[in-house]
């Protein structure tokens, strides 16, 4: 067999199978973790495809920081699950029945799908073997896609700032420091002179 | 050998996995979010093998803004997850009825 195939076959069943234990596992960590699992079979498949830079930002960015995002907030959050998996059989032949439907549906496309190659000229971006992929991606991200680049990091700032404005509170019971009351404080409003005659205490 | 249409129909697998977990996981809207994950990925999987055979640089370049758009997407939704949380004390689809939607 040839190399391809067999990785190919290797890192698809190393994402589906971990994909369905995602869906179908009880407990939300071994989900996580299982998910995991698929995001390595996918880039698997990227390095296969030669999108290596794109297989390794995978790499980093889920299972770097999005698995564990996800682990945080599982753990993070006191939630009884074994309540929630108690009626898992209730939507299970609903769910198996889509599935089913849309896979015969987009297999029947797909089963004999043969793509035409038509470009223009001006949009096409060939793949040059000679130039490492990560190069060749900076090549094009920087000048050609650049305004999406652009683009690209401002939803992700907003992203951030979305997160933060949503998750932080403020608590009552610590103590902060006030930098306007500090600032606006005169002697006149902080301190009281008291006269002590000679003897007598306060 | 492997052909563009065996991509293609692993991606959809990978697609309808997420989409039946969606189904599936109705009580905990964790999993919901993994499940839009496993989509989107099969998204990239979609971009990246076309990219290749069709010798075509531009898939892998949509495939790293779905990958920004992915990451942000799932910042926001934890924290809504988190901010619902504290609310409601439950992360079931079923309790987010404030709006009597």
């Amino acid at each position: 067999m040839e190399p391809f195939v067999l990785g190919f076959y290797f890192f698809s069943i190393l994402t589906i199978l971990p994909a369905l234990m995602v869906v179908l596992s009880t407990n939300p960590v071994h989900s996580v973790l299982w998910l995991i699992l698929t995001f390595f079979g996918s880039s698997g498949l990227f390095i296969l495809l030669g999108a290596e830079f794109l297989a390794l930002i995978l790499m980093i960015v889920y299972v770097g920081a999005v698995a564990v995002l996800f682990m945080f907030v599982v753990m993070m959050l006191n939630i009884n699950f074994k309540e929630i998996k108690s009626n898992l059989t209730k939507y299970l032949p609903l769910g198996i029945l889509v599935g089913l439907v849309l896979f015969v549906e987009l297999g029947l496309i797909f089963g004999d799908f043969i793509p035409e190659l038509k470009f223009n000229d001006n949009n096409h971006l060939e793949i040059n073997s000679e130039i490492e992929n990560t190069k060749q991606l900076g090549l094009v991200l920087y000048t050609d896609f650049f305004i999406y680049f652009q683009l690209a990091g401002i939803v992700l700032l907003i992203a951030m700032i979305g997160a933060i404005v949503l998750t932080h509170q403020r608590r009552k019971d610590v103590k902060r420091q006030d930098i306007l009351a500090q600032i606006y404080k005169n002697p006149a409003s902080s301190i009281e002179l008291k006269d002590i005659k000679p003897g007598q205490g306060l | 050998m492997i052909e563009l249409q065996h991509f293609l129909i692993l991606s959809s697998l990978l697609f309808l996995i997420g989409v039946f977990g969606i189904f599936l996981n109705r009580k905990n809207i964790i999993i919901i979010l993994m499940s839009i994950e496993l989509i989107l990925l099969a998204v990239n999987i979609n971009f990246v093998s076309f990219s290749f055979f069709l010798g075509d640089l531009t898939g892998q370049i949509f495939s790293l803004f779905i990958l920004t758009v992915a990451a942000s997407e799932a910042a926001i939704g934890l924290a809504i997850l988190v901010c619902f949380f504290r609310n409601k004390g439950s992360i079931a689809v079923d309790d987010a009825n404030v709006m009597k939607g």
